[in-house]
């Protein structure tokens, strides 16, 4: 099972999402087909509730903080994320205010919205992407839309590093540097990704073939 | 434009789901149909290139940034159905992966951007390349797909905020649509030069326009057709709601004891007239000047006619 690697300062991902292979994965005893009906309980029971339930949100922060704090989840990186996400909850709460009495009222989405993404992202973080396509494999998705996802899973982060090396190339070759980042020389590395990603795909059409693939 | 949770409603999320789930198992059979074996992996480095795509960071004034979305590109390129598929896989990565997108918001999310954005950016997009002829007809073409399938995208999304009673459809529809009109044209420009960055290097990538067959077109249309009028309809126009105009020409009106009516039924009915009308009004300038500014990008940007074409036609 493959890490997930992200390594690029100037994506929003935070750098730490990316777990070497060979890292432990957290809560192992727990089957990722589990893990998945826990948060989808969770973040469905959160969306649906009023907030005059509010035992139900309280119970799943308790949980929630009890498997972030209990030393197996990367706190750092969890933050960035939630502080990166955040405006966009606080956003749309505030424009639920001026939305009036009809609507659910900005506290509600405001919770409702803190709480999912903060289930979402210990999710991520317990649980492997490389897990994903398996499960949805056994629960019955059609196979193209698995084969895809694992096929991106594979490759996303070859073709980023892709993109950067170009980037870097680029950066080396371009004298002027107002026009290093401009959009023309953004584009023009996007494009050849789109070209690289083409030729690549023949590739892995004949290795897949030669395993027997059909 | 990545709904998070607890933004929309029950009804909403299962209404958008159902519609997402027609679109992509459509999609799915139409791939599985008449996508060429050997062009199955195709799928999975799309996704992984949009992905990778959407990394870069294109500056804009004052600091900020865009990145590319890539609907109307993929769709371009790769055809409708491939489109479908590879948005959806992006886009279930990124609810997962990171929490772009509530898990609830899900198939709310794969019918904005994953339906209705390459569906209408392949309309937009054949109908203009037929219009213009020649690579800059093509690269004019995916420009204005590109703000097309934005804006489209971004009006369902307005719908589904409003239609969940979460933001009312008069904060909604203008801060929605209103701002990705102007992040519409950001879009179709990147899309446009990326597209012209690959058929410069490859010309045969995108000198045959994706098929299409008119029956998948007509499947595509009547699901974004039902989900306009299923999100933006009850608020856009001064008929009834979408739901009970059908009801009554079913002639099951009776049925319903309380007829479903538009949650924002008293904020817009005054004066509907005259803002529908004003609103139609700048939805078709926005459109012309979208177009406008696309032809004339496309004129930018390929300056030798002749020699593009010759290359496009020996390859």
């Amino acid at each position: 099972m493959s890490g997930i690697h992200f390594g690029h300062n100037h994506t929003p991902y935070a750098p730490e999402f990316r777990p070497t292979a060979g890292v432990r994965v957290p809560f192992a005893w727990l089957a990722p087909e589990w893990k998945l009906a826990v948060m989808l309980t969770l973040v469905v029971g959160t969306a649906v509730m009023p907030l005059a339930w509010w035992y139900w949100h309280v119970g799943a922060g308790v949980l929630l903080l009890t498997v972030a704090l209990s030393g197996r989840v990367a706190l750092k990186p969890l933050l960035w994320r939630v502080l990166w996400l955040l405006p966009f909850v606080a956003g749309a709460a505030l424009a639920a205010v001026w939305h009036g009495p009809t609507g659910p009222g900005w506290p509600t989405v405001a919770a409702r919205g803190g709480l999912c993404l903060l289930t979402v992202l210990i999710f991520a973080a317990v649980t492997p992407f490389g897990a994903l396509p398996g499960v949805l494999r056994r629960i019955g998705v059609p196979a193209l839309l698995v084969t895809t996802m694992a096929l991106m899973h594979r490759y996303l982060f070859v073709l980023v590093d892709e993109s950067d090396r170009m980037r870097r190339a680029r950066t080396c070759r371009t004298f002027t540097p107002k026009r290093r980042f401009g959009w023309g020389v953004n584009a023009e590395v996007i494009g050849r990704l789109f070209v690289r990603a083409s030729e690549r795909a023949e590739r892995i059409y004949l290795a897949m073939c030669a395993r027997g693939w059909k | 434009m990545h709904i998070p949770d607890g933004f929309v409603d029950v009804k909403t999320a299962v209404a958008a789901s159902a519609l997402a789930v027609a679109g992509l198992s459509y999609a799915l059979y139409q791939v599985r149909r008449e996508l060429p074996l050997r062009r199955v992996p195709l799928l999975g480095l799309g996704a992984a290139f949009v992905f990778a795509a959407q990394m870069v960071n294109f500056p804009v004034i004052g600091g900020t940034s865009g990145h590319l979305v890539g609907g109307a590109l993929i769709a371009a390129l790769l055809g409708a159905p491939a489109a479908v598929v590879v948005i959806t896989t992006v886009l279930i990565a990124q609810c997962f992966l990171f929490a772009d997108g509530g898990v609830t918001a899900l198939g709310t999310n794969i019918f904005n951007m994953a339906v209705v954005a390459p569906v209408v950016g392949i309309a937009v997009f054949r109908g203009v390349s037929r219009m213009l002829s020649g690579l800059r007809g093509q690269v004019a073409a995916v420009a204005f797909a590109g703000w097309c399938s934005t804006v489209a995208a971004s009006l369902a999304c307005a719908g589904q905020l409003a239609w969940s009673g979460t933001v009312g459809w008069a904060v909604a529809f203008p801060a929605m649509t209103g701002i990705h009109m102007l992040i519409g044209i950001g879009e179709g420009a990147i899309s446009a030069l990326v597209f012209f960055a690959v058929a410069k290097a490859r010309p045969e990538l995108t000198a045959a326009t994706p098929v299409l067959p008119k029956r998948s077109f007509v499947g595509y249309g009547l699901l974004v057709v039902i989900g306009v009028a299923l999100f933006a309809a009850p608020f856009a126009c001064p008929w009834p709601d979408g739901l009970e105009a059908v009801a009554a020409k079913l002639g099951f009106e009776h049925a319903a004891k309380q007829p479903m009516a538009a949650p924002m039924t008293d904020y817009v009915m005054p004066g509907v007239g005259s803002a529908g009308l004003a609103t139609a009004l700048a939805g078709v300038v926005g459109a012309l000047v979208a177009f406008g500014l696309a032809v004339f990008f496309s004129r930018l940007l390929v300056k030798n006619e002749t020699v593009s074409a010759e290359t496009s036609a020996n390859s």
